[in-house]
Protein backbone atom coordinates (compact mmCIF):
# COMPACT_ATOMS: atom_id res chain seq x y z
CA UNK A 1 0.00 0.00 0.00
CA UNK A 2 1.17 3.51 -0.76
CA UNK A 3 1.18 4.46 2.92
CA UNK A 4 3.12 6.89 5.07
CA UNK A 5 5.28 4.00 6.28
CA UNK A 6 6.94 3.92 2.84
CA UNK A 7 9.22 6.86 3.62
CA UNK A 8 12.34 6.32 1.55
CA UNK A 9 13.26 9.62 -0.12
CA UNK A 10 10.70 11.79 1.64
CA UNK A 11 11.72 15.25 2.78
CA UNK A 12 10.79 17.29 5.81
CA UNK A 13 11.36 15.05 8.82
CA UNK A 14 14.29 17.10 10.05
CA UNK A 15 17.74 16.01 11.19
CA UNK A 16 18.56 12.62 12.68
CA UNK A 17 19.11 13.06 16.41
CA UNK A 18 21.49 10.48 17.88
CA UNK A 19 21.34 10.19 21.66
CA UNK A 20 24.51 9.59 23.65
CA UNK A 21 24.37 6.63 26.04
CA UNK A 22 20.84 5.83 24.99
CA UNK A 23 19.08 3.38 27.34
CA UNK A 24 17.63 0.17 25.88
CA UNK A 25 14.18 1.42 26.85
CA UNK A 26 13.27 4.99 27.72
CA UNK A 27 10.28 3.89 29.79
CA UNK A 28 9.18 0.63 31.38
CA UNK A 29 6.05 0.54 29.23
CA UNK A 30 8.19 0.29 26.10
CA UNK A 31 9.73 -2.94 27.38
CA UNK A 32 6.28 -4.32 28.24
CA UNK A 33 4.96 -3.29 24.79
CA UNK A 34 7.80 -5.16 23.09
CA UNK A 35 7.26 -8.25 25.22
CA UNK A 36 3.48 -8.26 24.83
CA UNK A 37 3.81 -8.00 21.06
CA UNK A 38 6.30 -10.87 20.88
CA UNK A 39 4.33 -13.04 23.30
CA UNK A 40 1.00 -12.54 21.47
CA UNK A 41 2.62 -13.84 18.28
CA UNK A 42 2.79 -17.14 20.17
CA UNK A 43 -0.93 -17.65 19.44
CA UNK A 44 0.10 -18.12 15.79
CA UNK A 45 -2.94 -16.27 14.52
CA UNK A 46 -0.66 -14.15 12.34
CA UNK A 47 2.91 -13.98 11.07
CA UNK A 48 5.53 -11.23 10.99
CA UNK A 49 4.39 -9.96 7.58
CA UNK A 50 0.78 -9.75 8.76
CA UNK A 51 1.91 -7.77 11.81
CA UNK A 52 4.00 -5.36 9.70
CA UNK A 53 0.97 -4.75 7.51
CA UNK A 54 -1.19 -4.16 10.59
CA UNK A 55 1.15 -1.32 11.63
CA UNK A 56 1.04 0.11 8.10
CA UNK A 57 -2.74 0.20 8.30
CA UNK A 58 -2.71 2.62 11.23
CA UNK A 59 -4.39 5.94 10.55
CA UNK A 60 -1.63 7.93 8.78
CA UNK A 61 -1.80 10.85 11.20
CA UNK A 62 -1.58 8.43 14.15
CA UNK A 63 1.32 6.60 12.52
CA UNK A 64 3.33 9.78 12.15
CA UNK A 65 2.48 11.06 15.62
CA UNK A 66 3.12 7.78 17.44
CA UNK A 67 6.46 6.61 18.75
CA UNK A 68 7.83 3.24 17.67
CA UNK A 69 6.28 1.12 20.41
CA UNK A 70 2.99 3.02 20.21
CA UNK A 71 2.90 1.99 16.54
CA UNK A 72 3.45 -1.60 17.65
CA UNK A 73 0.60 -1.51 20.17
CA UNK A 74 -1.73 0.13 17.65
CA UNK A 75 -1.01 -2.63 15.13
CA UNK A 76 -1.28 -5.35 17.79
CA UNK A 77 -4.71 -4.11 18.87
CA UNK A 78 -5.94 -4.26 15.28
CA UNK A 79 -4.64 -7.84 14.91
CA UNK A 80 -6.03 -9.12 18.20
CA UNK A 81 -9.50 -7.87 17.32
CA UNK A 82 -9.38 -9.06 13.69
CA UNK A 83 -8.14 -12.49 14.71
CA UNK A 84 -10.65 -12.94 17.52
CA UNK A 85 -8.31 -12.84 20.52
CA UNK A 86 -10.07 -9.73 21.86
CA UNK A 87 -13.48 -8.27 21.14
CA UNK A 88 -13.71 -4.70 19.90
CA UNK A 89 -15.29 -3.81 23.20
CA UNK A 90 -12.44 -5.36 25.18
CA UNK A 91 -9.88 -3.42 23.13
CA UNK A 92 -11.84 -0.19 23.53
CA UNK A 93 -12.46 -0.55 27.27
CA UNK A 94 -9.48 -2.72 28.30
CA UNK A 95 -11.97 -4.70 30.43
CA UNK A 96 -12.36 -8.47 29.96
CA UNK A 97 -15.68 -9.83 28.74
CA UNK A 98 -16.88 -11.75 31.84
CA UNK A 99 -18.51 -14.40 29.61
CA UNK A 100 -15.25 -15.29 27.83
CA UNK A 101 -13.47 -18.42 29.13
CA UNK A 102 -10.03 -17.96 30.61
CA UNK A 103 -7.34 -19.34 28.31
CA UNK A 104 -3.82 -20.70 28.82
CA UNK A 105 -0.93 -18.62 27.44
CA UNK A 106 0.93 -20.51 24.68
CA UNK A 107 4.37 -19.18 25.66
CA UNK A 108 5.83 -20.28 28.99
CA UNK A 109 8.71 -18.27 30.52
CA UNK A 110 11.14 -21.15 30.15
CA UNK A 111 10.38 -21.41 26.41
CA UNK A 112 11.34 -17.81 25.60
CA UNK A 113 15.14 -17.95 25.11
CA UNK A 114 14.98 -20.95 22.77
CA UNK A 115 12.13 -19.38 20.78
CA UNK A 116 14.13 -16.20 20.26
CA UNK A 117 17.32 -18.12 19.49
CA UNK A 118 15.44 -20.03 16.81
CA UNK A 119 13.74 -17.01 15.23
CA UNK A 120 11.75 -17.46 12.07
CA UNK A 121 13.90 -18.22 9.02
CA UNK A 122 12.23 -17.32 5.72
CA UNK A 123 14.64 -19.07 3.33
CA UNK A 124 13.10 -22.14 1.69
CA UNK A 125 14.90 -24.95 -0.08
CA UNK A 126 12.32 -25.05 -2.85
CA UNK A 127 10.50 -22.33 -4.72
CA UNK A 128 9.80 -21.02 -8.16
CA UNK A 129 12.89 -21.31 -10.39
CA UNK A 130 15.05 -18.19 -10.61
CA UNK A 131 14.04 -15.90 -13.45
CA UNK A 132 17.04 -13.60 -13.17
CA UNK A 133 20.78 -14.05 -12.85
CA UNK A 134 23.43 -12.08 -10.99
CA UNK A 135 24.63 -9.25 -13.20
CA UNK A 136 21.35 -8.97 -15.11
CA UNK A 137 19.69 -5.58 -15.63
CA UNK A 138 16.18 -5.45 -14.24
CA UNK A 139 13.45 -2.89 -13.73
CA UNK A 140 11.45 -2.65 -10.52
CA UNK A 141 7.87 -3.06 -11.64
CA UNK A 142 5.48 -0.15 -11.39
CA UNK A 143 2.92 -1.84 -9.17
CA UNK A 144 0.70 -0.07 -6.66
CA UNK A 145 -1.11 -2.75 -4.66
CA UNK A 146 -3.49 -1.59 -1.94
CA UNK A 147 -2.22 -4.43 0.26
CA UNK A 148 1.22 -5.14 1.71
CA UNK A 149 4.30 -4.93 -0.46
CA UNK A 150 8.00 -4.80 0.30
CA UNK A 151 8.68 -2.99 -2.99
CA UNK A 152 9.25 0.61 -1.89
CA UNK A 153 7.83 3.40 -4.03
CA UNK A 154 11.17 5.11 -4.56
CA UNK A 155 12.55 2.27 -6.68
CA UNK A 156 9.43 1.48 -8.76
CA UNK A 157 10.01 1.93 -12.47
CA UNK A 158 13.76 2.27 -11.98
CA UNK A 159 16.44 0.13 -13.56
CA UNK A 160 19.01 -1.71 -11.48
CA UNK A 161 21.35 -4.67 -11.51
CA UNK A 162 20.98 -8.00 -9.72
CA UNK A 163 23.92 -8.22 -7.29
CA UNK A 164 22.99 -11.21 -5.10
CA UNK A 165 20.57 -14.11 -5.38
CA UNK A 166 19.48 -14.97 -1.83
CA UNK A 167 17.56 -18.03 -3.05
CA UNK A 168 13.88 -18.73 -2.47
CA UNK A 169 12.29 -16.85 0.45
CA UNK A 170 8.75 -16.64 1.77
CA UNK A 171 7.05 -13.98 -0.36
CA UNK A 172 6.09 -11.30 2.14
CA UNK A 173 3.48 -9.65 -0.11
CA UNK A 174 1.44 -12.89 -0.14
CA UNK A 175 2.29 -14.02 3.38
CA UNK A 176 0.99 -10.73 4.83
CA UNK A 177 -2.48 -11.59 3.50
CA UNK A 178 -2.60 -15.25 4.57
CA UNK A 179 -2.15 -16.34 0.96
CA UNK A 180 0.60 -18.83 1.85
CA UNK A 181 4.39 -18.70 1.76
CA UNK A 182 4.72 -18.98 -2.03
CA UNK A 183 8.54 -18.92 -1.90
CA UNK A 184 10.26 -17.20 -4.79
CA UNK A 185 13.79 -15.96 -5.38
CA UNK A 186 14.84 -12.92 -3.43
CA UNK A 187 17.51 -10.74 -5.03
CA UNK A 188 19.64 -7.85 -3.93
CA UNK A 189 19.33 -5.16 -6.59
CA UNK A 190 21.67 -2.19 -7.02
CA UNK A 191 20.13 1.12 -8.03
CA UNK A 192 22.58 3.91 -8.84
CA UNK A 193 21.90 7.12 -6.91
CA UNK A 194 21.54 9.09 -10.14
CA UNK A 195 19.02 6.56 -11.48
CA UNK A 196 16.83 7.02 -8.40
CA UNK A 197 17.24 10.71 -7.74
CA UNK A 198 18.37 12.22 -11.05
CA UNK A 199 20.30 15.44 -10.93
CA UNK A 200 19.33 15.84 -7.27
CA UNK A 201 21.35 12.78 -6.22
CA UNK A 202 23.28 14.12 -3.26
CA UNK A 203 25.90 11.40 -3.25
CA UNK A 204 28.00 9.18 -5.46
CA UNK A 205 27.08 5.57 -4.94
CA UNK A 206 24.02 3.38 -4.90
CA UNK A 207 21.15 1.96 -2.91
CA UNK A 208 20.81 -1.81 -2.61
CA UNK A 209 17.34 -3.18 -2.10
CA UNK A 210 16.16 -6.77 -1.55
CA UNK A 211 13.34 -7.53 -3.97
CA UNK A 212 11.46 -10.68 -4.89
CA UNK A 213 10.99 -12.13 -8.36
CA UNK A 214 7.46 -10.69 -8.59
CA UNK A 215 8.81 -7.17 -8.04
CA UNK A 216 11.08 -7.30 -11.08
CA UNK A 217 10.97 -7.45 -14.86
CA UNK A 218 13.72 -7.64 -17.47
CA UNK A 219 15.18 -4.32 -18.55
CA UNK B 1 6.32 12.48 14.31
CA UNK B 2 7.68 9.71 16.34
CA UNK B 3 11.14 10.14 17.54
CA UNK B 4 12.42 13.63 17.50
CA UNK B 5 9.29 15.18 18.88
CA UNK B 6 7.73 12.56 21.08
CA UNK B 7 10.69 10.58 22.35
CA UNK B 8 13.05 13.47 22.36
CA UNK B 9 10.65 15.31 24.58
CA UNK B 10 10.80 12.39 26.97
CA UNK B 11 14.58 12.31 26.78
CA UNK B 12 14.63 15.60 28.59
CA UNK B 13 12.28 14.19 31.16
CA UNK B 14 14.26 11.04 31.72
CA UNK B 15 15.33 10.68 35.29
CA UNK B 16 12.32 12.64 36.49
CA UNK B 17 9.69 10.07 35.59
CA UNK B 18 8.90 9.35 39.22
CA UNK B 19 7.70 12.92 39.70
CA UNK B 20 5.34 12.88 36.75
CA UNK B 21 1.99 11.25 36.12
CA UNK B 22 2.27 8.25 33.79
CA UNK B 23 1.83 9.01 30.11
CA UNK B 24 -1.19 7.87 28.12
CA UNK B 25 0.98 5.20 26.53
CA UNK B 26 2.15 3.93 29.90
CA UNK B 27 -1.42 3.69 31.21
CA UNK B 28 -2.63 2.04 28.02
CA UNK B 29 0.09 -0.62 27.95
CA UNK B 30 -0.42 -1.32 31.66
CA UNK B 31 -4.15 -1.74 31.10
CA UNK B 32 -3.49 -3.97 28.10
CA UNK B 33 -1.15 -6.22 30.06
CA UNK B 34 -3.71 -6.49 32.84
CA UNK B 35 -6.45 -7.38 30.35
CA UNK B 36 -4.36 -9.97 28.49
CA UNK B 37 -3.23 -11.52 31.77
CA UNK B 38 -6.80 -11.72 33.07
CA UNK B 39 -7.90 -13.46 29.87
CA UNK B 40 -5.00 -15.92 30.03
CA UNK B 41 -3.56 -14.63 26.77
CA UNK B 42 -0.12 -13.79 28.18
CA UNK B 43 1.89 -14.87 31.21
CA UNK B 44 3.56 -11.83 32.83
CA UNK B 45 6.55 -14.01 33.75
CA UNK B 46 7.01 -14.80 30.06
CA UNK B 47 6.98 -11.07 29.33
CA UNK B 48 9.77 -10.67 31.89
CA UNK B 49 11.69 -13.40 30.07
CA UNK B 50 11.46 -11.57 26.74
CA UNK B 51 12.73 -8.37 28.31
CA UNK B 52 15.53 -10.20 30.13
CA UNK B 53 16.68 -11.74 26.85
CA UNK B 54 17.05 -8.35 25.18
CA UNK B 55 18.56 -6.74 28.26
CA UNK B 56 21.17 -9.43 28.86
CA UNK B 57 21.66 -11.80 25.95
CA UNK B 58 21.88 -9.68 22.81
CA UNK B 59 23.46 -6.33 22.11
CA UNK B 60 26.20 -4.64 20.14
CA UNK B 61 28.92 -6.44 22.09
CA UNK B 62 27.95 -9.49 20.05
CA UNK B 63 28.57 -7.71 16.77
CA UNK B 64 31.80 -6.21 18.09
CA UNK B 65 33.18 -9.69 18.76
CA UNK B 66 32.42 -10.67 15.18
CA UNK B 67 34.12 -7.56 13.79
CA UNK B 68 37.23 -7.97 15.96
CA UNK B 69 37.58 -11.58 14.84
CA UNK B 70 37.25 -10.51 11.21
CA UNK B 71 40.01 -7.92 11.74
CA UNK B 72 42.42 -10.40 13.30
CA UNK B 73 41.68 -13.68 11.53
CA UNK B 74 41.77 -13.55 7.70
CA UNK B 75 40.18 -16.98 7.36
CA UNK B 76 37.29 -15.89 9.60
CA UNK B 77 36.90 -12.66 7.59
CA UNK B 78 36.55 -14.75 4.43
CA UNK B 79 33.95 -17.00 6.03
CA UNK B 80 32.05 -13.96 7.29
CA UNK B 81 31.93 -12.37 3.86
CA UNK B 82 31.01 -15.68 2.25
CA UNK B 83 28.28 -16.79 4.69
CA UNK B 84 27.72 -14.36 7.53
CA UNK B 85 24.91 -16.36 9.13
CA UNK B 86 27.19 -19.37 9.62
CA UNK B 87 30.24 -17.31 10.60
CA UNK B 88 28.28 -15.39 13.23
CA UNK B 89 26.82 -18.66 14.54
CA UNK B 90 30.38 -19.75 15.35
CA UNK B 91 29.99 -17.41 18.36
CA UNK B 92 26.65 -19.04 19.21
CA UNK B 93 24.98 -15.80 18.06
CA UNK B 94 21.76 -16.39 16.15
CA UNK B 95 18.04 -15.85 16.29
CA UNK B 96 15.10 -13.60 15.68
CA UNK B 97 15.76 -10.79 13.21
CA UNK B 98 19.16 -12.24 12.35
CA UNK B 99 18.11 -15.47 10.66
CA UNK B 100 19.77 -14.49 7.37
CA UNK B 101 22.85 -12.31 7.73
CA UNK B 102 25.07 -10.59 5.16
CA UNK B 103 28.29 -8.79 6.20
CA UNK B 104 29.45 -5.81 4.14
CA UNK B 105 32.91 -4.37 4.49
CA UNK B 106 33.97 -0.73 4.52
CA UNK B 107 37.19 0.36 2.84
CA UNK B 108 39.13 3.54 2.16
CA UNK B 109 36.93 4.37 -0.84
CA UNK B 110 33.69 2.60 0.09
CA UNK B 111 31.31 3.29 2.96
CA UNK B 112 28.27 1.11 3.75
CA UNK B 113 25.17 2.35 5.56
CA UNK B 114 22.18 0.24 6.65
CA UNK B 115 18.57 1.42 6.90
CA UNK B 116 15.04 0.06 6.72
CA UNK B 117 12.84 2.61 4.95
CA UNK B 118 9.60 0.58 5.27
CA UNK B 119 9.74 -0.22 9.00
CA UNK B 120 12.80 -0.60 11.23
CA UNK B 121 14.39 -3.94 10.34
CA UNK B 122 17.68 -4.34 12.20
CA UNK B 123 20.02 -7.24 13.01
CA UNK B 124 18.91 -7.87 16.60
CA UNK B 125 21.19 -10.84 17.48
CA UNK B 126 24.38 -8.92 16.68
CA UNK B 127 23.34 -5.36 17.58
CA UNK B 128 20.45 -5.73 20.04
CA UNK B 129 17.31 -3.62 19.79
CA UNK B 130 17.63 -0.60 17.49
CA UNK B 131 18.25 2.88 18.90
CA UNK B 132 15.49 5.48 18.61
CA UNK B 133 17.27 7.37 15.85
CA UNK B 134 17.43 4.26 13.64
CA UNK B 135 13.64 3.90 13.96
CA UNK B 136 13.02 7.61 13.40
CA UNK B 137 11.18 8.90 10.36
CA UNK B 138 14.07 11.31 9.76
CA UNK B 139 16.55 8.45 9.33
CA UNK B 140 14.22 6.13 7.42
CA UNK B 141 13.29 8.84 4.90
CA UNK B 142 16.66 10.47 4.35
CA UNK B 143 19.26 7.67 4.45
CA UNK B 144 18.53 6.58 0.87
CA UNK B 145 18.41 10.04 -0.72
CA UNK B 146 20.93 12.01 1.34
CA UNK B 147 23.21 9.59 3.18
CA UNK B 148 26.00 12.17 3.41
CA UNK B 149 23.61 14.56 5.11
CA UNK B 150 22.62 11.81 7.56
CA UNK B 151 26.27 11.02 8.29
CA UNK B 152 26.78 14.73 8.90
CA UNK B 153 24.14 14.58 11.63
CA UNK B 154 26.48 12.09 13.33
CA UNK B 155 29.48 14.35 12.79
CA UNK B 156 30.91 11.98 10.19
CA UNK B 157 32.28 13.67 7.06
CA UNK B 158 33.73 11.40 4.37
CA UNK B 159 36.05 12.47 1.57
CA UNK B 160 34.26 13.38 -1.67
CA UNK B 161 35.75 10.41 -3.51
CA UNK B 162 34.30 7.85 -1.09
CA UNK B 163 31.46 5.87 -2.65
CA UNK B 164 28.40 5.37 -0.46
CA UNK B 165 26.47 2.12 -0.55
CA UNK B 166 23.12 2.20 1.27
CA UNK B 167 21.46 -1.11 2.16
CA UNK B 168 17.67 -0.85 2.50
CA UNK B 169 16.54 -3.90 4.53
CA UNK B 170 13.32 -4.59 2.64
CA UNK B 171 13.22 -8.37 3.20
CA UNK B 172 14.46 -10.75 5.94
CA UNK B 173 18.14 -10.33 5.09
CA UNK B 174 19.93 -8.36 7.80
CA UNK B 175 23.14 -6.45 7.12
CA UNK B 176 26.14 -6.00 9.40
CA UNK B 177 28.77 -3.40 8.47
CA UNK B 178 32.37 -4.40 9.09
CA UNK B 179 34.01 -1.04 9.78
CA UNK B 180 37.61 -0.28 8.86
CA UNK B 181 40.16 -1.23 11.47
CA UNK B 182 41.75 2.05 12.56
CA UNK B 183 45.46 2.69 12.15
CA UNK B 184 47.46 2.48 15.35
CA UNK B 185 45.73 -0.63 16.67
CA UNK B 186 48.31 -3.14 15.50
CA UNK B 187 49.30 -4.03 19.05
CA UNK B 188 45.80 -4.69 20.35
CA UNK B 189 44.41 -8.17 20.82
CA UNK B 190 40.97 -9.31 19.75
CA UNK B 191 39.22 -8.41 23.01
CA UNK B 192 40.82 -4.96 23.07
CA UNK B 193 39.76 -4.39 19.48
CA UNK B 194 36.19 -5.51 20.20
CA UNK B 195 35.99 -2.89 22.94
CA UNK B 196 36.62 -0.19 20.31
CA UNK B 197 33.82 -1.26 17.96
CA UNK B 198 30.71 0.86 18.48
CA UNK B 199 27.16 -0.03 17.58
CA UNK B 200 26.96 2.89 15.16
CA UNK B 201 30.10 1.76 13.32
CA UNK B 202 28.33 -1.52 12.54
CA UNK B 203 25.30 0.35 11.13
CA UNK B 204 27.55 2.69 9.18
CA UNK B 205 26.93 6.01 10.92
CA UNK B 206 30.35 6.10 12.60
CA UNK B 207 33.93 5.04 12.08
CA UNK B 208 36.00 3.20 14.64
CA UNK B 209 38.73 5.31 16.14
CA UNK B 210 41.94 4.21 17.85
CA UNK B 211 42.07 4.71 21.63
Amino acid sequence: MNGVHDMGGMHGFGPVLPEADEPLFHHDWEARALAITLAMAGWKRWNLDVSRHARERSDPADYLRNSYYERWIDGLGRLMVEQGLLTEREWATMQPDPAAPRQTPPIRPQDVPALLDRGGPTARSEGQPAGFAVGQRVRARNINPVGHTRLPRYVRGHVGTIMLDHGPHVFADDHAHFRGENPQHLYNVRFEAAELWGADAAFRGDVRVDLWESHLESA
Amino acid sequence: MSTHHHDHHHDHDHGHDHQEPPSDAALRVKALETLLTAKGLVDPAALDAYIDYYETKVGPRNGAKVVARAWTDPAYRRRLLEDATAAIAEFDIRGRQGEHMVAVENGPKLHNLVVCTLCSCYPWPVLGLPPVWYKSDAYRSRAVIDPRGVLGDFGLVLDDDVEIRVWDSTAEIRYLVIPERPAGTEGLDEAQLAALVSRDSMIGTAKVTAP
